[in-house]
């Protein structure tokens, strides 16, 4: 329309300095040792943490699949309620979230710890106390609390585009509750699925602040890793740019694989 | 019969859901009016953490870095990203293509990747500074590099990096919808390029804009992890938060949050609320 590409120089030059060249920096140290020569022993090195990677991972996947099991029946019920409606609950899932991480957490600390307001409530009827804080379980329940939203805002707007006749359709046309759900929601709300995968997964394979309040010193992820690497009392910058390096692999891999299923934008997310 | 145990299932099912989004937050909100330091024993009714917030200089100094930082981001990102959606239209498929890619890294990236690198970055930089004012081959009047450079500086390098994609992808799909020939109509009836910019291009992409500049600005405030990493010795407002957290018994954190829950709940309440007059309006006027 206006033929003014110079004035995205700015912002080019912007782009360069700030989101390439770091990225390139990080390569760089991933690939060299403290006194700048070629080396991939940083690489090697990570698979003493292998067994890091691997609860990152793990812990990180549990949390998605428990924020989808739970997300997809409540996105369903949103997407059929009347507009008024909708749009208040709408409101009601996003409120949490513009609280920052940081309170909602510290929030868990004090429901979960061992003299904690549940472990109160469940000895007044004589059970507990329980361990509860400092494990690999409060960590996964950070992560899904933390991340919830992220997985029912998707689902829900891919659920608004299926039309109710579609669902009656295949109930009349002899598609028992199972049969509808798989054969017809399921397919339909994969894109929103997909999208959802990766807003919750992404962010759980790459924390570090859930981990160390909620999990103590024992559950150690990938992003407390790196973050010792930077600012702990590790400090190594080549060690933790190769943790970066591969972090940044797995969310790709993520993404590509769950990228197959959306070919839809992701309007209504942000 | 079925259909309403059915649906009284649902409506279960929704209660529950919501109460474990909520039930965290209540628990906060009722335990910043605990008398005792206990996080867990209500012993008595009190205000006396939310004075206590009221005289505590950090949290109170790092809510003005927050809320400065954040404006300067926003509009800087704002009209950079601006400037930037409106070049980067009129150029060819691929170009655009390529830059996007580029544009989308910090978005699709986990954010302690973007604040690791910015950080190396000015880690490098900061190594370059050192070698450059103590070369001896270097003229000592050029040897001023700034060395010390994790603060504010960096800071909002970083929150304008973070912010700059959504503005890009917030304006220019409103760039893309906007009809061509309101602009040309504009030239036709004797604008100059200048003022067919502002006065027909700017006001149809104006929402655009304001969202993009309240989404950065939210965004801005909400970090704590690319901060963490570049912002030195400063302390925001999320980072001050993560250094109480630290400290455990500290019941100011419960008003903190219940302060901050009430002031996010009546901006939404508000916004929705003009929102809702502005829609009717409209309705009436056609």
């Amino acid at each position: 329309m206006i033929r003014k590409k110079s004035l995205s120089a700015p912002y080019l030059v912007w782009m360069v300095l700030f989101i390439a060249a770091p990225l390139a920096i990080v390569v760089y140290y991933a690939l060299t040792d403290k006194s700048g020569n070629f080396t991939l022993e940083n690489l090697m090195t990570i698979g003493r943490y292998s067994s890091v990677f691997a609860r990152s991972l793990i812990l990180a996947a549990i949390a998605t699949v428990i924020c989808l099991v739970l997300s997809f029946p409540v996105s369903y019920f949103l997407s059929r309620l009347r507009a008024s409606k909708q749009k208040i609950m709408l409101m009601l899932v996003m409120l949490p979230m513009w609280m920052n991480f940081l309170l909602r957490t510290y929030a868990w600390m004090s429901l979960l710890e061992n003299n904690g307001i549940i472990n109160r409530l469940l000895g007044l009827i004589g059970l507990g106390p329980f361990q509860m804080i400092n494990t690999s379980g409060a960590v996964v329940l950070g992560m899904v609390y933390n991340f919830l939203p992220y997985m029912i805002l998707p689902l829900y707007t891919a659920m608004t585009k299926i039309d109710d006749s579609i669902i009656e359709a295949a109930q009349d046309l002899g598609a028992g509750t199972i049969k509808t759900l798989l054969r017809v929601l399921l397919p339909l709300s994969a894109p929103g699925i997909a999208t959802g995968i990766t807003m919750v997964f992404v962010p759980s394979v790459s924390t570090f602040i859930i981990s160390r309040m909620l999990g103590g010193g024992a559950n150690l992820l990938i992003g407390d890793l790196i973050e010792l690497q930077f600012l702990g009392n590790s400090y190594n910058y080549n060690l933790g740019s190769a943790m970066s390096l591969v972090l940044m692999v797995i969310v790709l891999l993520c993404m590509s694989f769950t990228n197959g299923f959306d070919d839809e934008d992701m309007e209504g997310v942000v | 019969m079925k259909k309403t145990h059915l649906q009284a299932l649902q409506k279960a099912y929704v209660c529950l859901l919501f109460s474990f989004l909520y039930v965290p937050i209540a628990v906060m909100i009722v335990f910043s009016f605990n008398e005792s330091k206990s996080r867990t024993l209500f012993t008595g009714f009190t205000l006396k953490w939310y004075k206590s917030l009221l005289q505590n200089d950090m949290i109170l100094d790092a809510l003005a870095l927050s809320l400065f930082v954040a404006f300067i981001a926003a509009t800087v990102a704002t009209v950079l990203g601006v400037m930037a959606s409106i070049g980067i239209s009129g150029m060819n498929k691929r170009l655009q293509g390529a830059i996007n890619t580029v544009s989308y890294m910090p978005v699709v990236n986990p954010e302690i990747i973007t604040g690791v690198s910015l950080m190396l970055l000015f880690v490098v930089y900061v190594n370059f500074a050192h070698w450059f004012n103590t070369s001896e081959s270097i003229p000592a009047f050029l040897q001023i590099l700034p060395e010390n450079i994790f603060g504010i500086g960096t800071l909002l390098i970083a929150h304008i990096t973070f912010c700059l994609p959504y503005v890009i992808f917030n304006v220019t799909p409103k760039l893309r919808q906007m009809d061509v020939r309101l602009y040309e109509a504009a030239l036709d009836l004797g604008c100059n390029p200048k003022q067919a910019f502002f006065k027909v291009v700017l006001p149809e992409i104006m929402p655009a804009i304001l969202s993009a500049f309240l989404i950065s600005l939210t965004y801005s405030i909400d970090d704590f992890i690319i901060s963490y990493f570049s912002c030195g010795t400063l302390q925001t407002l999320p980072i001050a938060i993560y250094s109480m957290t630290r400290k455990k018994v500290s019941p100011e954190i419960n008003a903190l949050s219940t302060v901050m829950f009430v002031v996010i709940l009546a901006i939404i309440l508000v916004t929705n609320y003009m929102e809702g007059r502005s829609y009717r309006k409209t309705r009436e006027k056609s």
